[in-house]
């Protein structure tokens, strides 16, 4: 009784994690399942149907590659033009500096019902008809903020000594940017990067204002897939995501740690 | 000081820092431009789009038709009020939640601290969608959840507070808020870990050496140390929660429909643009005035 009273932090956090962790183990379960009709909430018998045949129900792979094509897009669109506001509004002080931060914080602040349903008017207005392009028009936009506060914030964690020796060593400014600053910003654009991408992946809000039936993206397919019956291949790509995310991110935390470690 | 460096330094190097006066402008640009064009621009356009007249097939003009405004509101209004009560009850309930984990992580985890950190953030890169299905399957009506609430009469007590409508768990407004504490919970976990991080651990100690009981020392030394992280978890959680439908769609029934459940189906089913546009402009506005009341009152405590 002692144990659990000392303990008590611990163990709430750790039925917390549970909590969180859960669907994601309830995911990954289901793909071995074998339904018997449409929707695959009921336990039936393991198989690894699904897995061996990951792209057995029509248009699962389509919606796949196009979310794929989507987010990259996004990705580096995103990435190129947040890090150079990050750069502009980190770096340097200017004239309508306080709004500009304003604008970058707004997009964050709005609901995505409001974000999808006002851009949907805009093109209404325009007679832009939706599909591909406006996907990614919108997952640019709401991409944006996210790469330039987790750009900035790195820019802001950096030790302006270093380029200041960069400097004293007769390094140019070009020499200095290239050598010194990037080098040093990259972890801060890597997971602007990585955040940018598992937004797109992931929408599915924004993205239903804007898309076309013949532009039909993952998140939509599932969407779909909820109306009409559950195919087990979805939890298959759930699963592989999980994994690749849960390497991914473990990979970004070892490398950081070491070169924590390497610094101290 | 470095005013006094600035004389001192070569004069050479004067008119290049004239020049760079330019580049934060050509680094906003870009960045800049797609914000107004694709975010204010659209505002104004939704503002625009909900005061005009027409139809789909006949097109639309702009009448300042303000009635618009008054026959949603009076149609809708059970939807905003509901949907400020699930994402207020879910940013509470994160918050519950989200702040035993974040500390242990922060002060007690010792060398498990990354593991937890990426067992938080990997569920968060991993479809939305596909996570809150995973909890119709876990509230399934004879599934173990639901057999265990049933036996600890947990259901009777849902329902009791009308939480639920019968011995099921699905399907219910238990289930909408249950889908919308899950989702966002990471967005408060992240802030408050950031923040409690940097807690000195010897603030704690020192109140533990003073005679602090531990729920002085979290009162009175915890706590309000960590209100910046709670008022950025909080917003972070309240606002994604009040405008989403996923959860109520999936999750919940005909009386937990939220109010982006109607805007989306406004929009795309119905067409009513007018309509919807107003109830959109509606919500963003409920949002704003929300966040600034909230972060203005945190301000203060704070100062307290």
């Amino acid at each position: 009784m002692r144990w659990v009273r000392g303990h008590l932090v611990g163990i709430a956090g750790l039925l917390v994690l549970c909590y969180l962790l859960i669907p994601n183990i309830v995911v990954i379960v289901f793909s071995f399942n074998k339904p018997l009709g449409n929707y695959n909430y009921q336990w039936e018998r393991f198989s690894v149907d699904a897995w061996t045949n990951p792209c057995g129900t029509p248009g699962i792979c389509d919606s796949l590659g196009l979310s794929l094509r989507i987010g990259f897009i996004a990705t580096v669109v995103s990435t190129l033009l947040g890090t150079m506001v990050a750069f502009a509004v980190g770096r340097h002080r200017f004239r309508g500096r306080a709004s500009t931060n304003l604008l970058i914080f707004l997009p964050m602040a709005t609901p995505e019902v409001v974000m999808g349903s006002s851009l949907l008017t805009l093109f209404i207005a325009m007679g832009i008809a939706p599909g591909t392009i406006t996907i990614l028009i919108a997952h640019i936009l709401f991409c944006l903020s996210f790469v330039v506060v987790t750009v900035k914030a790195r820019i802001a964690s950096l030790d302006p000594r270093l380029e200041q020796a960069a400097a004293d060593l007769f390094a140019n400014p070009f020499q200095t940017f290239v050598r010194v600053t990037l080098p040093l910003v990259a972890p801060g654009i890597a997971a602007g990067a990585l955040l940018a991408f598992s937004l797109s992946f992931d929408d599915y809000i924004i993205t239903n204002f804007n898309a076309s039936p013949s532009s039909v993206t993952f998140p939509m397919f599932v969407w779909g897939a909820a109306q009409r019956g559950t195919p087990v291949q979805i939890n298959v790509i759930g699963t592989v995501m999980f994994l690749a995310a849960l390497v991914l991110v473990a990979t970004g935390s070892l490398i950081s740690n070491r070169r924590a470690r390497a610094a101290a | 000081m470095s005013g006094q460096l600035a004389d001192v330094a070569p004069t050479a190097l004067r008119p290049r820092r004239a020049g760079l006066n330019y580049t934060p402008y050509l680094l906003l640009l870009p960045g800049l431009a797609w914000l107004v064009v694709f975010f204010v621009v659209p505002m104004l356009s939704l503002a625009s789009q909900s005061l005009q007249t027409g139809t789909v097939d006949s097109g639309y003009v702009l009448t300042w038709h303000f009635q618009t405004y008054v026959d949603a509101l009076s149609q809708f209004w059970p939807h905003f009020l509901r949907s400020i009560a699930f994402a207020g009850t879910a940013t509470v309930l994160t918050l519950l939640l989200a702040y035993p984990l974040a500390y242990f992580m922060a002060h007690k985890s010792g060398r498990w601290k990354n593991i937890l950190l990426v067992l938080v953030i990997a569920p968060f890169f991993t479809s939305f969608l596909i996570r809150t299905l995973a909890w119709q399957i876990i509230l399934t009506d004879n599934g173990p959840v639901a057999g265990l609430a049933r036996s600890t009469h947990l259901t009777n007590l849902l329902q009791w507070v009308q939480l639920t409508n019968n011995d099921s768990l699905m399907n219910s407004r238990f289930a909408v808020i249950c889908g919308l504490t899950y989702n966002f919970l990471p967005f408060m976990i992240l802030p408050l870990y950031a923040n409690l991080e940097r807690l000195d651990h010897s603030l704690v100690e020192a109140a533990g050496d003073l005679y602090a009981t531990p729920i002085q020392t979290f009162w009175r030394v915890i706590w309000p140390l960590s209100l910046p992280g709670v008022v950025g978890g909080t917003l972070l959680t309240f606002i994604p929660a009040a405008g989403d439908f996923i959860n109520s769609q999936l999750l919940g029934n005909t009386q937990t429909v939220m109010i982006g459940q109607v805007i989306d189906s406004q929009f795309l089913r119905i067409q009513d643009y007018a309509t919807a546009a107003s109830l959109s402009f509606v919500l963003m506005l409920i949002i704003v005035v929300i966040v600034a009341v909230y972060v203005r009152r945190a301000g203060t405590e704070e100062l307290v």
